[in-house]
């Protein structure tokens, strides 16, 4: 198998999403596409596998859910019952109602924030990582498509030309 | 155009003649003397098995209750097919409402993705015109002594010289009376139709314009921004009036707001289920999953709104105990308590659970179980908005009046949208964000 890839580069992503369409109906296989900013519906048009994130997102609500009540039952009730409001602290169900913004608080907290570590996790990002952008314009204006290299080099290169890529590169996959 | 089916249109009158006799029954069973109220009581007392319910049948033996409160029983139990009647008419005239005032937010915000569903929402709203004068009738027959659904009414309240006068009523009467109560509907009630018939106006204008005229489309989004300012006014005080004046010792600043979202959360079910009623009968064909899915996530986000401001309501009176405030939920908890958490459940758990997953959202047969669900449990709602006040511990859901109500004006529901679905073409035209909503996807 061929080590080698073609980098096309398009300064659009309307010009970006025809292109993928094109590149994968002529059964060439994209490594990778890098863009400036999310485009709406390059997932599917590359065909990638749809995310997962909702369910773990669903999860980690259940786990804030969880936690606070646990963590309410400990504080106002088990550890240290206070009078608040001629409201005596003896019984959780009794002081439930108090307790529910707390419940929705905690369970946005956990599924916010672990939603984000596990996009970072997913997505192998992390604090002083290496860019893996091929291109220091893909964070500006230009969108790259990685596309492997096998077969006819020029007859590749001519068909990404086609399909609208302002600049080819030919390089080691690294 | 659609074509009303001859199906439909025998459904929805053999619902309204089923409605019919339910009412009548009501009225008929409907005690006319004290005596026959006590009768009517005891009568329930006894049938019923349960233990506590015995208990109390026994007091009633020992003519433990006075004759002023045998006097309040007979009253309770003559509201009770009057204030089945004012569900169903707030109920469906709410519908229709909540649709006008999502229509004008369309609108003001040149939203691209509902317009190939403007038809469906004018159609719905054309049943405001016929709902809110039926409820104005409803006003002015309460105002006339028909019933005793708003007991504020009652000119004996405002007597010093009477057993009965009510201090806390008497310092309301500068907004609580009648004339001034039946004024302020009849404000609401027009300016809520002249606006949905020149909003209809200008987009069946807007279909015959040549292209490019954006006349039409500007005065469109103007006078829905007027109307929007005026129904968040309008709606806020219409709360007060019509629903919470029913319980006229008692108020929550919240109350608007809270009508507000139960009606907008029940109008959008009712754009989704009419939509695909008609997509299954092969109309309106440009409409495609994904503005399903826009309809079912606005199901979704306004019932959690819903229970936001349900529970907001419910919490700080709790948690602050004042006596004047919590009676209304100490009524609701002990009188009424089935169906009180019953609808938080069908307004909640269930659109929560049923709707959260975003591929649900697209198969109407599921969004036709939620919707199904939601729109009972709205119901539900304003039942338990109105009953208490109205009829107490009387109260009987599952009864003729109630159900025979609530299926009337179904039945005329269906009739009037259904026909106004037949008077322009369903494909609106002439809109510049055509193109964007006709190639809605997500």
């Amino acid at each position: 198998m061929s080590s080698k890839v073609i980098q096309a580069m398009y300064n659009d992503d309307d010009i970006l999403m025809s292109a993928v369409k094109e590149t994968r109906a002529a059964h060439h296989h994209i490594e990778e596409v890098y863009t400036p900013f999310p485009v709406h519906g390059l997932d599917k048009a590359m065909g990638l596998a749809p995310t997962r994130i909702a369910i773990t997102a669903f999860m980690y609500g259940l786990t804030g859910l969880a936690v606070s009540i646990w963590m309410m039952n400990y504080i106002m009730i088990e550890d240290w019952p206070q009078n608040i409001g001629g409201k005596p602290s003896f019984s959780y169900i009794e002081n439930m109602p108090a307790f529910v913004p707390i419940m929705f608080e905690m369970t946005v907290f956990f599924a916010a924030h672990l939603m984000v570590i596990t996009f970072y996790m997913r997505s192998k990002l992390w604090p002083f990582k290496k860019a893996e952008n091929p291109d220091p314009r893909t964070t500006d204006d230009m969108f790259v498509m990685e596309v492997a290299l096998e077969g006819d080099e020029k007859e590749l290169t001519s068909f990404l030309e086609k399909t609208g890529a302002v600049e080819i590169k030919i390089t080691e996959k690294h | 155009m659609y074509s009303f089916s001859g199906k439909l249109k025998i459904t929805a009158i053999v619902l309204m003649v089923i409605g019919i006799l339910g009412v009548g029954w009501g009225f008929l069973n409907t005690p006319s003397t004290v005596e026959e109220a006590k009768e009517i009581v005891a009568h329930n007392s006894a049938n019923d098995s349960h233990g506590a319910a015995a208990s109390h049948g026994d007091s009633h033996a020992d003519t433990h209750h006075d004759a002023s409160h045998d006097e309040h029983v007979f009253h309770q139990l003559q509201n009770r097919p009057w204030s089945a009647i004012y569900v169903a008419i707030f109920f469906f005239m709410m519908l229709s409402l909540g649709v006008l005032a999502f229509y004008a937010i369309q609108h003001v915000a040149q939203a691209g993705w509902s317009i190939v569903l403007f038809r469906v929402m004018e159609a719905i709203t054309a049943y405001l015109p016929v709902g809110a004068v039926i409820l104005f009738v409803f006003l002015v027959l309460s105002s006339m002594h028909m019933n005793h659904v708003f007991a504020w009414m009652n000119p004996e309240l405002l007597d010093p010289s009477s057993d009965s006068f009510d201090q806390l009523l008497y310092d309301k009467k500068g907004y609580l009376n009648v004339p001034f109560f039946l004024a302020r509907a009849l404000i609401y009630i027009v300016g809520w139709i002249l606006y949905r018939r020149y909003a209809r106006k200008q987009t069946l204008a807007l279909d015959n314009a040549v292209e490019g005229n954006l006349t039409h489309y500007k005065k469109l989004m103007g006078a829905s921004a007027a109307f929007l300012v005026f129904f968040l006014i309008s709606e806020s005080m219409m709360s007060w009036d019509w629903l919470m004046s029913i319980d006229h010792h008692w108020f929550s600043t919240l109350y608007g707001w809270y009508v507000f979202a139960g009606m907008f959360v029940s109008g959008i079910t009712t754009i989704a289920l009419v939509t695909i009623y008609l997509k299954s009968k092969g109309y309106l064909e440009i409409v495609n999953d994904s503005h399903l899915h826009d309809l079912a996530k606005f199901m979704f986000g306004f019932s959690i709104f819903w229970t936001y401001l349900w529970f907001s309501q419910f919490m700080l009176i709790w948690y602050a105990n004042i006596p004047e405030e919590v009676t209304y939920y100490v009524q609701r908890f002990e009188e009424i308590r089935l169906p009180f958490f019953a609808m938080v459940v069908m307004n909640f758990v269930f659109p929560i659970l049923l709707l959260m997953n975003s591929d649900y959202k697209r198969l109407p047969w599921f969004i036709v179980i939620a919707g199904i669900v939601v729109l009972v449990g709205h119901y539900i709602d304003v039942y338990v908005l109105i009953t208490p006040g109205s009829v107490g511990d009387q109260w009987k859901f599952i009864s003729p009046e109630v159900i025979g109500s609530a299926l009337f004006f179904l039945g005329l529901f269906i009739l009037v949208v259904f026909n106004a679905l037949t008077k322009a073409p369903l494909n609106i035209k002439g809109n510049p964000f055509l193109k964007e909503s006709e190639h809605f996807h997500y």
